[in-house]
């Protein structure tokens, strides 16, 4: 079959305004939408807080610490991305590969430390339309369970992300092996027996990519991931103080 | 072109998040101390929040290294939006208190 080739003179296209190239544009350019929407989340939560005098406080000293450390393990997780994003450059696929599920490790931590939280204020009767500590706020429930959900499902994509980047083809049986142990593991009817399908939606999402384009991840990819992985952080310093720390019972 | 090489050695890394470690336990402290009322309280949190962001951004996503272009770009956009809710939002919601509404 013939063939047209196009040949294209040098210097025929303008250097990027951004003096970048596009894919970090286009990540940059997600960050900066995503953060207008956590934004919005977090100033509809502080105005409500600042707003109610009978804002509940139901973070006791073992939230706060549960937090505290749920902080540390994504700090630490930025330092881990930063240092494989290092790796990358230097052309070291192996402490890269490490670096990044050693991100993924720290992000997991955080995911499972977060779901115990949840779980004890549900179990304390918080809703996400009610709570047993202020019947005069009901909105506290549905602020923080849409706030810290969207954060949340944040992280588990950027750990689904992560996976993919590190260990390409070989994370999709890993992430359905996850996906159906949590799915028999919560009780039918807690929230993360229909939320762990998140992973079920990234392994189906994850593999038509790497079905339809594969291809070995480099430099710019763990870096492009890197900069979803700390905005992520990122926005976890302001949840944590604006949440719990404007929030605590001690 | 720009490259993905960053002039940063892992030592400067380390600092950060020694530093970020640092400013969260400043933040824990406040909140254990509860010496301040609620709006101030807030403020000092989010001054100290936009400090972490800051060191976050500059320093792990590598706004520092791009061209002044890009960097302008996001950081004013980002905080003119943000200054738009902070200017409008905030000061409402702290008359609220003071007009008394339940």
């Amino acid at each position: 079959m013939a063939t047209v080739q196009h040949v294209v003179p040098q210097d025929a296209f303008e250097p990027s305004l951004f003096g970048t190239y596009s894919k970090k544009i286009g990540m940059w350019l997600f960050l900066a939408s995503d953060s207008l929407t956590f934004g919005a989340l977090l100033f509809a939560y502080s105005y409500n807080r600042i707003a109610n005098p009978a804002w509940p406080t139901p973070f006791g000293k073992e939230s706060i610490a549960n937090a505290t450390v749920m902080t540390a393990c994504l700090l630490s997780s930025s330092l881990t991305m930063v240092l494989g994003v290092l790796a990358a450059n230097r052309g070291d696929k192996a402490w890269t590969r490490n670096w990044l599920l050693a991100t993924m490790f720290f992000g997991a931590a955080f995911t499972v430390l977060h779901a115990m939280e949840w779980t004890r204020l549900m179990g304390e009767g918080m809703m996400p339309s009610s709570n047993p500590w202020a019947a005069t706020v009901p909105q506290f429930g549905g602020t923080f369970f849409t706030l810290t959900g969207m954060h949340m499902l944040h992280v588990t994509i950027g750990i689904i992300y992560l996976g993919v980047i590190a260990l390409r083809k070989k994370f999709l049986p890993i992430l359905l092996v996850l996906w159906l142990v949590g799915w028999l593991a919560t009780p039918s009817g807690s929230v993360f027996h229909y939320g762990i399908h998140v992973l079920l939606i990234g392994a189906i999402v994850a593999a038509v990519v790497l079905f339809l384009k594969p291809k070995d991840y480099d430099a710019h990819d763990v870096e492009v991931s890197g900069l979803y992985w700390h905005f992520v952080d990122l926005v976890w310093m302001f949840i944590f103080p604006l949440v719990y720390l404007m929030s605590t019972k001690i | 072109m720009h490259d993905v090489a960053h002039d940063e050695s892992k030592a400067i890394y380390f600092w950060v998040w020694a530093g970020l470690i640092f400013l969260t336990g400043v933040e824990v402290g406040l909140a254990y101390e509860q010496v301040l009322a609620p709006v101030r309280m807030l403020e000092v949190l989010l001054v100290l929040s936009v400090v972490k962001a800051a060191l976050i951004t500059l320093y792990f996503m590598h706004l520092k290294s791009e061209i002044g272009t890009m960097r302008w770009l996001l950081i004013i956009s980002v905080c003119a939006c943000f200054a738009l809710m902070w200017i409008f939002f905030f000061p409402d919601a702290d008359r609220i208190i003071h007009l008394g509404v339940k």
